[in-house]
């Protein structure tokens, strides 16, 4: 196994939490952001589709869910910024027993809101939800979702079967929105004990219905913290904006070489900005005319941009996955990627000019950005 | 005679550390055998079977030389004193 080295973060510093298909990494530079320092590989071999921190209650905690071809897949988490890691001894995400099904992968973990500090979110696949009430010790099923009427009807897409998105309605500890692809959105306003499809205005190019109940392949929804009516989705063939927090979608593609793609971030403070990466089409996943793009809107998708500087424009045909797009809470912005290929870019300054920070990881699968607040400010 | 199973590296960490594992008890099958495991290396349970109690699709038993998808599953049997292999499938990327 090779060599693992870490970093070790102070107070203030920006991590970038790098999951691959072998192996999850941390990347860690001060708040200028200018200069990044790499640990891991952490849990070589094994695929890591979803990472997290969670920084409530005092803790500064890392999880990974890491996945093992061979061995199957659980939540191991740190304290100590990787240095260590938890091994359960008993898989601590599993479907119960009556339920037939098997994990096959943990697609995202969502640490609850302030006010539900001991609460985890996690997404999977097969697609379902499951929940901590315990800081990450023990987690359950939420069969309010798996047992819908829908979910039989669900069908994978070209990742399986999963559940990759959870937004927490920063208003309501109750209300609960969660992406599947391909099954569409639901959202819950009762904490998770019935659910509904949530679609209105998402097209599904690949039924004969085009805008079915539920359904559509969902890639990425994200929610502005700041004023959460606002949500922007990308979606397999589709971009869109919503002001009602998700009860109807309105098709905001003005100006992008394509309206396929996988990932998308929201600006921590301004509910107009988001960024996403364009990809050719469902049959050639790859940035459009061999220019690696990321494009953003100021304008809540009235129009979009596109940010080429520091980011190649002859011959990259690469793919952003979901997950592999983050966004840190500085003020500017810092925005990251990943790409299948295995590099890593980054802004410090919304957008505006990117450099590679990282070439040569497994392809990347996710990528979170945090800023870490240690006791005291050490 | 004691089961013998061969622990893969990447489990040893869960079975004390130890690559070969020795334990007395009756098996008539593989399942069984396996229960016996389970019982002094509870870990291992878990990434050896899904949750439907199922071995990993990536994941080959051979007792005594047999794959035990080519004698029975989990209701292969074992002989007393029988070598057990666990082993990581060649499937990979």
């Amino acid at each position: 196994m090779p060599d693992t080295r870490h970093v070790t973060p102070r107070n203030g510093d920006v991590l970038l939490l790098a999951g691959t298909m072998k192996g999850a990494f941390i990347l860690r530079s001060s708040k200028t952001r200018g200069k990044w320092e790499m640990g891991g590989p952490y849990f070589p071999g094994s695929a890591v589709y979803a990472m997290a921190y969670d920084g409530r209650n005092g803790r500064h905690r890392i999880w990974a869910a890491a996945h093992s071809m061979h061995w199957g897949g659980l939540l191991r988490s740190s304290d100590d910024f990787g240095q260590s890691w938890t091994n359960p001894e008993e898989a601590n995400v599993k479907f119960p027993e009556g339920t037939g099904a098997a994990l096959k992968q943990i697609w995202q973990i969502v640490p609850g809101r302030e006010a539900e500090p001991d609460t985890l979110y996690c997404g999977v696949e097969p697609a379902a939800l499951f929940v901590s009430r315990d800081a990450g010790d023990t987690w359950s099923l939420m069969e309010g979702l798996w047992n819908h009427p829908q979910r039989p009807q669900w069908a994978p897409g070209g990742g399986g079967l999963c559940l990759h998105t959870i937004l927490l309605d920063p208003e309501s500890l109750d209300r609960v929105r969660i992406a599947v692809s391909t099954g569409g959105m639901y959202v819950t306003e009762d904490g998770g004990s019935t659910w509904r499809p949530s679609n209105q205005g998402v097209r599904a190019d690949f039924l004969p219905e085009k805008y079915p109940e539920f359904g559509q392949c969902v890639h990425k929804v994200v929610q502005a913290k700041q004023k959460p009516d606002r949500m922007f989705l990308q979606n397999h063939w589709g971009l869109y904006r919503s002001d009602d927090r998700g009860e109807s979608w309105t098709d905001i593609a003005n100006g992008v070489p394509s309206d396929f793609g996988f990932c998308m971030s929201i600006h921590p403070e301004s509910p107009d900005c988001a960024w996403i990466v364009p990809v050719e089409s469902d049959q050639f996943r790859c940035t459009p005319e061999g220019k690696l793009r990321v494009y953003r809107t100021r304008d809540a998708g009235k129009s979009w941009e596109a940010m080429t500087k520091g980011l190649p424009q002859n011959d990259a045909y690469e793919t952003v996955l979901r997950d592999a797009m983050a966004v840190d809470p500085l003020d500017p912005a810092g925005v990251y990627f990943g790409t299948r290929s295995g590099k890593l870019y980054g802004s410090a300054d919304e957008g505006d000019t990117w450099s590679e920070l990282i070439d040569g990881l497994p392809p990347v699968v996710s990528v979170k950005a945090i800023v870490v607040s240690l006791p005291g400010g050490a | 005679m004691p089961l013998v199973f061969m622990i893969p590296g990447p489990l040893r960490e869960l079975a004390g550390d130890r690559g070969e594992v020795r334990i007395e008890g009756t098996a008539c099958t593989i399942g069984e055998a396996l229960s016996l495991l389970w019982a002094s290396y509870p870990a291992v349970r878990d990434r050896v079977l899904t949750e439907l109690g199922e071995v990993r699709p990536h994941v080959n038993i051979f007792v005594d030389g047999l794959n035990i998808r080519d004698s029975g599953g989990l209701d292969a049997p074992v002989r007393d004193g029988a070598e057990i292999y666990i082993l990581p499938a060649v499937s990979g990327g």
